[in-house]
């Protein structure tokens, strides 16, 4: 075990995270570039926090997503740095959207009570597509006839959308439970007969 | 619904209450039908947007109405020839005997008998939460459209090479090849019997390498319009001079130019 100062430890982490493809969590950290070194999980929060701070005042910060950290652009500089590239970011079809709320907000679920909220079959390509993309897998399978298979959001989703977790999705718009039953019991509110 | 006048009187009743202005969205050309019908997400989808259109509550579902709204949306969508889902039938058909139960008056002493619309407004409602969560998860900030990862480039080409190669007989033959094939690009066809001096060449070389100062590439010693005889003595020239240490002979990197200089005087 190599013993490294806090400043070593900083740069070494913020160079890591940087050069990494993909975002880097504090487990692959230790087993990776740190393995060799000194650094309880207490001294690896504190460079984190420390690089963190140092980049509160520059274009690039760093942020904790699903997969780990990685460094990005700050949001206020997306309408300039989107000219960069020519081609448009992709656009979601509203069934996509759908069918990835409801694997979000309700995992795991099996496709069958997707199209139940839906109202229509959800199509092959959508849930092969979301596999593609790798941002929902199968978890496991329903111990119901047919053994449907139960289908949940990735770390690579949360990536995609820059959340830290599944709690940082917007709240799911409230539902009245109670005022259903009030209102229909109501007969003022039975429609009269045009 | 009554026709419009001039008047600014009620366009319309709608729940009792006098509707004056014209509603949005009244009037769908039929060309445009087609669009909207294709863009509905399912049944759910299309009651939803009857509702709306009414500006009504979902809780308010007006069976009677939206009923005969959905139906003549479904016939018009068999009339397009739109490949009609199977579920949209079902919808009407749970419609519809939803509306007839409705018509069944009401026994006050079945408390416990829920109310027909309930389940329908119960999925409507969960349908509905869903397609606005549908629409926050497309506005959320996302990678591609919104963000952009940060990457620093890690070169893990050792930069530190700094010792000289050998140089390899082979690395000067193919040098030469090289130059032989430029020469024949500029080959003529009628040479004249001029004798080349091996020895001249060596004096030339040595002369043309004290001129420039530093070390000069090994191609630029060769001089095209002599041809292919003039090529070969130069390069036995240059090996006669190696021989001799009279010139040294050096290369940074394998395949790289290759630099001839004068030999340094110790």
């Amino acid at each position: 075990m190599r013993r490294v100062s806090d400043e070593q430890l900083v740069e070494l982490i913020e160079a890591a995270i940087f050069v990494s493809d993909k975002p880097l969590s504090k487990k692959r950290l230790k087993e990776t570039v740190l393995k060799d070194i000194a650094a309880s999980n207490m001294r690896i929060d504190e460079a984190i926090n420390s690089i963190s701070e140092h980049y509160q005042v520059r274009g690039i910060q760093l942020v904790a997503v699903g997969s780990g950290y990685r460094f990005q652009a700050c949001k206020r500089l997306t309408p300039w740095l989107s000219h960069l590239w020519q081609e448009k970011a992709p656009k979601y079809s509203r069934a996509t959207l759908e069918t990835l709320a409801l694997i979000a907000y309700r995992q795991p679920i099996t496709r069958g009570e997707i199209e139940q909220v839906r109202g229509v079959s959800v199509s092959s390509n959508i849930m092969k597509s979301l596999q593609e993309r790798e941002w929902i897998k199968v978890v496991g399978y329903k111990e119901v006839p047919g053994k449907p298979a139960l289908y949940a959001t990735t770390n690579q989703f949360l990536d995609y959308f820059s959340l830290s977790g599944l709690s940082m999705l917007p709240d799911l718009p409230e539902q009245h439970d109670v005022k259903i039953d009030q209102i229909l019991s109501d007969p003022s509110v039975r429609e009269s007969s045009e | 619904m009554t026709v419009v006048s001039d008047t600014p009187q009620p366009f319309a009743f709608l729940n009792g209450q006098a509707v004056i202005e014209k509603p949005e969205d009244l009037y769908i050309p039929p060309d445009a039908l087609e669009i909207i019908l294709e863009t509905f997400e399912g049944p759910l989808d299309l009651l939803l947007y009857l509702i709306k259109r009414h500006k009504l509550d979902i809780l308010e579902l007006p069976i009677l109405s939206i009923t005969q709204q959905y139906v003549a949306y479904v016939e018009l969508m068999t009339e397009f020839r739109l490949e009609l889902a199977g579920e949209y039938l079902v919808m009407a058909a749970l419609l519809a005997q939803i509306k007839s139960r409705m018509l069944l008056p009401v026994h006050e002493e079945l408390e416990e008998e829920e109310d027909p619309r309930a389940e329908l407004v119960r999925r409507l409602q969960e349908y509905e939460q869903f397609k606005v969560a549908a629409e926050n998860l497309d506005e959320l900030p996302r990678v591609e459209r919104d963000i952009f990862v940060a990457h620093a480039l890690f070169d893990d080409s050792d930069a530190s090479i700094s010792e000289r190669p050998d140089i390899d007989v082979k690395e000067l033959l193919l040098a030469l090849t090289e130059v032989m094939a430029r020469a024949r690009t500029f080959d003529h066809h009628q040479v004249s019997a001029e004798s080349l001096s091996t020895r001249e060449r060596m004096s030339d070389i040595l002369q043309y390498l004290s001129d420039h100062d530093g070390p000069c590439a090994f191609t630029n010693l060769f001089r095209i319009d002599e041809g292919r005889s003039g090529v070969v003595v130069t390069f036995i020239a240059i090996l006669e001079l190696i021989k001799e240490q009279l010139i040294d002979c050096l290369q940074v990197s394998p395949s790289s130019q290759i630099y001839l200089s004068l030999q340094l005087q110790e």
